[in-house]
């Protein structure tokens, strides 16, 4: 008997001798023990993201304290209700993927792809206002590289008639947008891989996929989703509020 | 010499089924957060003190999501350290580039 007739034998009688659920893998013991290496892995992954970020976040606090009158013009430049708008749209959409785990925990398909549904529209919400935002800004000449003068923080706004920089602290209000936009691009970035993978978790969930027992894909896009959450968390106050009064 | 361990034996960590009422509560708490720290920037507080407020509130607000939505609080020991391990060499990222800069006695750094 050759290799190969072994192993067409095994495949066709492997699984008479011991039962299991279709999505356990052989190398676990137990659905808990693939579920438990799943979230461990998940979370090394999104340890590396919050390295990432927080190199991010670094560079911001050092500049911010480097072009501090420069960084304040440009935050004041920013719509205060877009910011809190977004916070809570990620916020109620944390809680309604919250609610997609505990739906598949409970083995409810149609509670899950409802509430996954819910997640989905609340993070295109989300993303809608951010772009209305960088139209605001692409309009108003804030966008490094592509259109950006630093006229406007001259001779103050409307809304902050003292924001009237000297020209070369002016110039600075670059940087602030420059990282403005990669916080606030990598941010979109991940929401916009988030709902991508939320679209395959609703067709397959629609499947039945996640309701007999499989918890940990939807478990560990939830991990995902909660983090970049937790990153906008950072991101809005350090962009819209702490120069609101400076 | 111990007894080895047979297969059955659990050990693994007990899965939890958090409570629909406690994400909701968490949920609800996030927002009147939310709504605290909008209105804490309206206030001209004292000297660094709006910027302080407002981190202090994204920590709460943070904790609350990991330990809460992120089950973490109700995950293994495992998870556990590996969130706190991370955490960690996040805040010593920062702390060190930090006290790197504040140190820098030469020129405007």
């Amino acid at each position: 008997m050759d290799s190969h007739t072994v192993a067409a034998r095994t495949a066709e009688t492997g699984h008479a001798e011991h039962e299991h659920p279709p999505f356990l893998r052989h190398h676990f013991e137990s659905v808990e023990q693939q579920r438990e290496t799943a979230t461990f892995g998940m979370w090394l992954f999104l340890l590396t993201e919050i390295m990432f970020f927080g190199g991010l976040f670094c560079a911001y606090l050092i500049y911010r304290n480097w072009y501090y009158p420069a960084f304040v013009a440009g935050s004041h430049s920013l719509h205060l209700w877009a910011g809190t708008l977004n916070t809570t749209l990620l916020i109620i959409s944390s809680f309604t993927m919250a609610m997609a785990v505990h739906a598949s925990e409970t083995r409810m398909r149609k509670a899950l792809v409802g509430w996954c549904i819910a997640t989905l529209i609340l993070g295109c919400g989300f993303l809608c206002v951010k772009a209305y935002e960088w139209h605001d800004e692409w309009v108003e000449h804030h966008v490094p590289g592509l259109n950006f003068s630093p006229q406007g923080f001259l001779h103050g706004t409307k809304a902050y008639p003292d924001d009237k920089l000297q020209p070369d602290m002016a110039e600075k209000t670059v940087v602030y947008f420059s990282l403005y936009f990669a916080m606030t691009g990598m941010h979109a970035l991940h929401m916009v891989i988030g709902v991508s993978l939320l679209t395959i978790l609703i067709i397959r969930g629609w499947g039945g996929a996640y309701t007999s027992g499989h918890v940990a894909p939807v478990e560990n896009f939830g991990l995902y989703w909660h983090f970049v959450d937790i990153v906008w968390i950072f991101l809005f106050p350090l962009l819209y509020l702490i120069s609101r009064h400076q | 010499m111990a007894e080895p361990k047979h297969h059955d034996e659990p050990t693994h960590h007990e899965e939890h089924i958090v409570s629909p009422m406690v994400y909701l509560a968490i949920g609800g708490t996030l927002l009147i957060f939310t709504g605290i720290t909008v209105g804490a920037s309206l206030i001209d507080l004292p000297g660094d003190l709006n910027a302080v407020v407002a981190l202090a509130i994204a920590c709460i607000k943070m904790t609350l999501v990991v330990l809460f939505f992120m089950h973490v609080k109700y995950s293994s020991k495992l998870t556990k350290l590996t969130v706190a391990a991370g955490f960690l060499t996040f805040v010593v990222l920062i702390t060190m580039t930090m006290t790197d800069y504040i140190s820098r006695a030469w020129g405007r750094w």
